[in-house]
């Protein structure tokens, strides 16, 4: 009984494998072969401004992200899959954005670089880019249990205007069209991206508050604890899904 | 200096067809987008591309405001002899940038 029941559980958890997939196989065969290519591919070239940035020195005259961490190819494989992660210094959760900030502010005694700036999706698209390929694998602490359950919740609140919920697009409609984009189901497989849209390369909460100001909604703040907790959410949700920094998105 | 990525064949049979691809990273302001004050922003764009072959143009491009950022270029070309393929774009605001790899035909 107990071996049938696991059998039927191994099941189940394949079959919502196979269901699961990136936005990457929504969109059009050309904006596809633009994302795999990356001499076609224009979030290279923040991933090769972050090299850039790894290597040099801050303008405190500190010691450079590569100074302390050496080669990210070895040192950075695999971080942004864990991300967000539990921060015992302040006891709270913490994006890669945010890590990137506190090191810099803590190690480099520099200013911090601001959310959404060039110089922070460089660098985070060159970290996220050792990780390419790999699963998304969220740690296991409680407090990164709690904060994925408060992003759950959030995932599933009405919001704005529009009284429309994450879940009610991406869990109960993906697949299907908004006007005329298919919506996808939302896993965070490629951040930071570049999207057409933008014209450039922006986070994931940069795209969560496209999503709330498009129900009407006031967006939370870049780095609040909400963000937070809705990317520790979704990063479960894609759980074993494979990173492709840097995505490009329609 | 803009970052670029290139793709250009190191090496290629004589008489065969090369794929050349160059992305420039660039605002590509139009002119007639306002900030987040109101102001109108000045036009910054590449407007010119070329490539050169060992000296010879074999292919250009003339850019406007409607194309996006970053632009995309690809086309081909006959590979005839072993030299130099250097690319070329020119922009607003004394935007000038040359980047050459060089080719060997067998």
């Amino acid at each position: 009984m107990k071996r049938l029941a696991f059998a039927l559980l191994a099941c189940c958890s394949v079959a919502i494998a196979e269901e699961r997939r990136s936005g990457l196989l929504d969109m059009r065969p050309e904006a596809q072969a633009m994302q795999r290519d990356d001499s076609m591919n224009p979030g290279m070239l923040w991933v090769l401004d972050g090299e850039a940035l790894w290597q040099r020195k801050p303008e405190t005259g500190a010691q450079a992200c590569a100074d302390c961490h050496g080669d990210a190819a070895a040192s950075m494989r695999g971080v942004a899959a864990r991300y967000p992660a539990w921060d015992t210094a302040s006891n709270a959760p913490i994006d890669l954005a945010g890590r990137i900030t506190q090191c810099r502010e803590a190690r480099q005694a520099a200013p911090p670089l601001p959310r959404e700036s060039h110089d922070l999706l460089a660098l985070s698209s060159y970290v996220a880019h050792q990780s390419r390929g790999l699963p998304i694998a969220p740690p296991e602490e409680a407090g990164m249990r709690a904060t994925r359950a408060v992003g759950q919740s959030l995932y599933r609140a009405r919001l704005g205007q529009l009284d429309l919920s994450c879940a009610q697009c991406h869990d109960d409609h993906a697949g299907r069209r908004l006007a005329g984009s298919i919506i996808p189901q939302g896993h965070p497989t490629g951040y930071p991206i570049y999207r057409l849209e933008w014209q450039g390369v922006g986070s994931l909460q940069r795209r969560l508050r496209g999503c709330m100001t498009g129900v009407r909604a006031e967006p939370f703040v870049y780095g609040s604890a909400e963000f937070i907790a809705i990317e520790a959410y979704l990063m479960e949700r894609a759980r074993g899904m494979v990173l492709e920094t840097p995505g490009v998105r329609p | 200096m803009a970052r670029v990525l290139l793709r250009v064949p190191t090496t290629a049979e004589k008489g065969s067809v090369i794929e050349i691809r160059a992305l420039i990273q660039h605002v590509m302001e139009t002119g007639y987008r306002p900030n987040a004050q109101g102001v109108v922003q000045a036009r910054d764009i590449i407007w010119h591309f070329t490539c050169r072959y060992d000296g010879e143009v074999v292919f250009s491009a003339a850019l406007s405001p409607a194309i996006a950022a970053n632009p995309f270029i690809a086309f081909t070309a006959i590979a005839t002899e072993s030299g130099p393929i250097s690319f070329t774009w020119e922009g607003d605001n004394g935007f000038a940038q040359t980047e050459t790899r060089h080719i060997t035909v067998t």
